[in-house]
């Protein structure tokens, strides 16, 4: 294989792992909170409907138009979000059945495709999409220009949550208190955290990341809207945050590496490589999700494994 | 502070709220969808009338029910046995693609054996196939302790490429290589007669087979449950596998055995969609009908409970029926899964308030002294 290809795949291993690193740092941080979201391919479906329908029915300056499509995008996951949070939070039905809920009510054959019907926005090409930004004026430097200095605002802009997500985590208070509330919320409640109000936020901010990821797809990665899209990629966002040990810096190198196993169908279809089916590429990220989470399920990586002590667990006072 | 919502555990829960809630839950249902309906310039009542026409008092309109509820009791039953251990089983999906695929394989084989035979021999391949499928995310749950969730799940994708690759990129031994025609569009093989179920007609109303096996699936799956060492187990695993640990049950091979059968019930649908419907493998009809996945809104909604489980899947057949009978500007795909979302809201939430009490919370003021003084 030249190394032409190589660099090919990696450079569109970066944009298939984009909204796999939005979805899920949404997932990882309502996970932290001790919220499992379930819901996130709905979530991201619902993003990528709204969005591109605002995409499509504004016609203003195209930055103003994507801006707006991107906060379409977030409110409509965070509004996803909200059910579950109030279905699993107050009211404390099975996260596990809440979530798969979601996803029905939201995904391939509910509310997302209702939408793309009601609105008549299914097989159009977009008006208004992001464009790779010429970084710096650095796009032509070998190797390092198409993987990092000619990508578009979106993949920049999952490039700054990450650090941003970081940042929080691991050295504000408010990031301290989110993994204490994930951990032991009774502890946390006894120093005074708001524990509902903790779990409440970061489940919707999670619900408008996995918006915003499903909105990269009619926004960037192929403008254009048909039914359930994504394919599974809010499947292999959670996916990725068990396996990346719930720290956002190993969930970024998981979401490449799967961006690598999602490219490299197309990418030796265009150059018009067919040693294995092209079935085989299609199912290989899916097989490999099975592999990583089996691998991270071993004793070695036990030891290592950072999974939220109250994940799943509702929290009231009286019964913690 | 925990918010102003409190909700605490009804020490009982009176007969009349278990009549109650289920109702009102499915009347607000109706009006969240007839607000939805509203808000996107459709008349609600109409969409009714005509849901209800299409799914129950049309010509054939029960018929075609069955058809779409007879895979639904399998997925459902599917989902359900698994659940009720805490085993989540959400491969249905593909465990219904592998016993479609066993099925197939095994009528096209067996060719012109007398029908009773075919019949239980599609049934066998069916089950087997979908055992062994849901036996790999069971073996890495038992031995390794992987989330079945997640690789059950992944697990669809993989085995709907794999038929995916069976017709349409393979020269396999379910494609049609000799019909012309059939290398331009591709498909299976379609079944000998001998393959075909023969179901039960009743007038101009018929009773597919796999229903009745399907409702005798639930009565045995009830048994097993209620009335077996094997089902106390299950549900001491379900409730607390600690509990189940330290009193001797052998949880690694209750999880492998639960999955199978779970994923041989499941792949009992694929043999149902090959003998009672489709007589030949079709990926495409299998993944848009997305059974698996509504039998958990069936399993949900019928709280887990096999009997209840056969009367769900007629409800949400119906439900299925009405929206491809319906298909088209006034009602969109999308309808049949944002009414099934907004059911499991409600009757989730629901079946929680029957269970517990919900109030506002008050400010108690804490008589600081009282408790202290005496």
């Amino acid at each position: 294989m030249n190394s032409n290809i190589v660099l090919a795949v990696v450079v569109s291993a970066i944009a298939f792992g984009t909204p796999l690193v939005l979805a899920g740092l949404g997932e990882l941080l309502a996970e932290r909170s001790g919220v499992l979201n379930l819901g996130v391919e709905g979530m991201m479906l619902m993003g990528a409907v709204c969005a591109f329908y605002v995409s499509q029915e504004l016609h203003w300056s195209s930055a103003l138009v994507l801006f707006l499509a991107v906060v379409a995008s977030m409110v409509a996951g965070a509004a996803m979000a909200l059910i579950h949070a109030f279905l699993t939070i107050t009211i404390r039905v099975n996260q596990i059945v809440s979530g798969l809920a979601i996803t029905i009510f939201a995904g391939i054959i509910g509310l997302s495709s209702y939408l793309g019907e009601v609105w008549n926005i299914g097989g159009v090409a977009g008006l208004h999409q992001f464009n790779q930004v010429n970084l710096l004026g650095l796009k032509n430097l070998p190797i390092l220009g198409p993987l990092i200095f000619n990508q578009d605002v979106f993949v920049y802009a999952s490039w700054v949550l990450v650090v941003a997500v970081l940042y929080y985590l691991y050295r504000t208070r408010p990031g301290l208190y989110l993994r204490a509330v994930g951990e032991n919320p009774a502890a946390a409640d006894a120093m005074g955290i708001n524990v509902t109000a903790y779990r409440y936020t970061h489940t919707l901010i999670g619900g408008a990341l996995a918006g915003l990821g499903g909105a990269y797809f009619t926004l960037a990665l192929a403008p254009i809207w048909t039914d359930g899209l994504t394919a599974g990629v809010g499947w292999i966002a959670i996916a990725l945050v068990i396996f990346a040990f719930w720290r956002p810096d190993l969930l970024v190198l998981g979401a490449y590496l799967f961006g690598i196993f999602s490219a490299l169908g197309p990418t030796l279809q265009t150059h018009h490589i067919t040693a294995l089916p092209s079935e085989f590429y299609s199912a290989l990220p899916f097989l490999m999700t099975v592999i990583a989470l089996a691998a991270a399920s071993t004793s070695w990586a036990n030891r290592r494994i950072g999974t939220p002590a109250s994940l799943g667990i509702p929290y009231t006072r009286e019964e913690a | 502070m925990i918010g102003p919502l409190r909700v605490e555990r009804r020490l009982d829960t009176p007969k009349w709220l278990k009549v109650v809630v289920p109702l009102a839950s499915l009347v607000l249902a109706a009006i969240i969808v007839g607000i939805l309906l509203l808000a996107t310039g459709h008349n609600p009542l109409s969409t009714y009338h005509q849901m209800y026409s299409a799914a129950i008092t049309a010509d054939g309109a029960l018929s075609s029910t069955l058809v779409y509820a007879t895979p639904l009791l399998f997925t459902g039953l599917c989902a359900a046995f698994a659940f009720r251990m805490r085993t989540w089983n959400i491969g249905g999906e593909g465990q219904l693609y592998m016993g479609a695929v066993g099925a197939s394989a095994t009528g096209l084989v067996l060719g012109d054996w007398p029908r009773p035979l075919v019949i239980i021999a599609m049934v066998i391949g069916g089950a087997l196939a979908g055992m062994l499928w849901a036996e790999i995310p069971a073996l890495l749950r038992a031995y390794l302790r992987t989330n079945e969730i997640l690789t059950s799940l992944m697990l669809n994708y993989v085995a709907g490429f794999f038929m995916y690759y069976l017709i349409y990129d393979s020269d396999s031994y379910w494609r049609d290589l000799t019909t012309p025609g059939a290398s331009v569009f591709p498909t299976g093989k379609t079944l000998g007669s001998h393959a075909n179920w023969p179901g039960i007609t009743i007038g101009s109303f018929t009773l597919p087979l796999g229903f009745v096996i399907g409702a005798a699936l639930a009565v045995g799956l009830l048994l097993l449950i209620r009335s077996t060492r094997y089902g106390f187990e299950m549900r001491v695993m379900g409730d607390s596998p600690q509990a189940a640990n330290y009193s001797g049950i052998r949880t690694k091979r209750k999880i492998l055995s639960v999955m199978a059968i779970s994923g041989g019930v499941a792949g009992v649908a694929g043999s149902s969609q090959i003998g009672d419907f489709g007589h030949v493998l079709d990926p495409r009809g299998l993944q848009q009908a997305q059974y698996g996945y509504t039998g958990i809104v069936v399993a949900a909604l019928a709280l887990y409970n096999p009997i209840a489980v056969v009367l769900v899947s007629l409800f949400i057949g119906g439900l299925t029926n009405a929206g491809f009978a319906l298909e088209g500007p006034s009602f969109p795909t999308g309808l049949v899964g944002t009414i099934e979302g907004i059911i499991l809201f409600t009757v989730l939430g629901g079946e929680i308030l029957a269970r517990y009490r919900i109030s506002w919370q008050r400010r108690h003021v804490v008589a600081v002294g009282t408790g202290v003084a005496s």
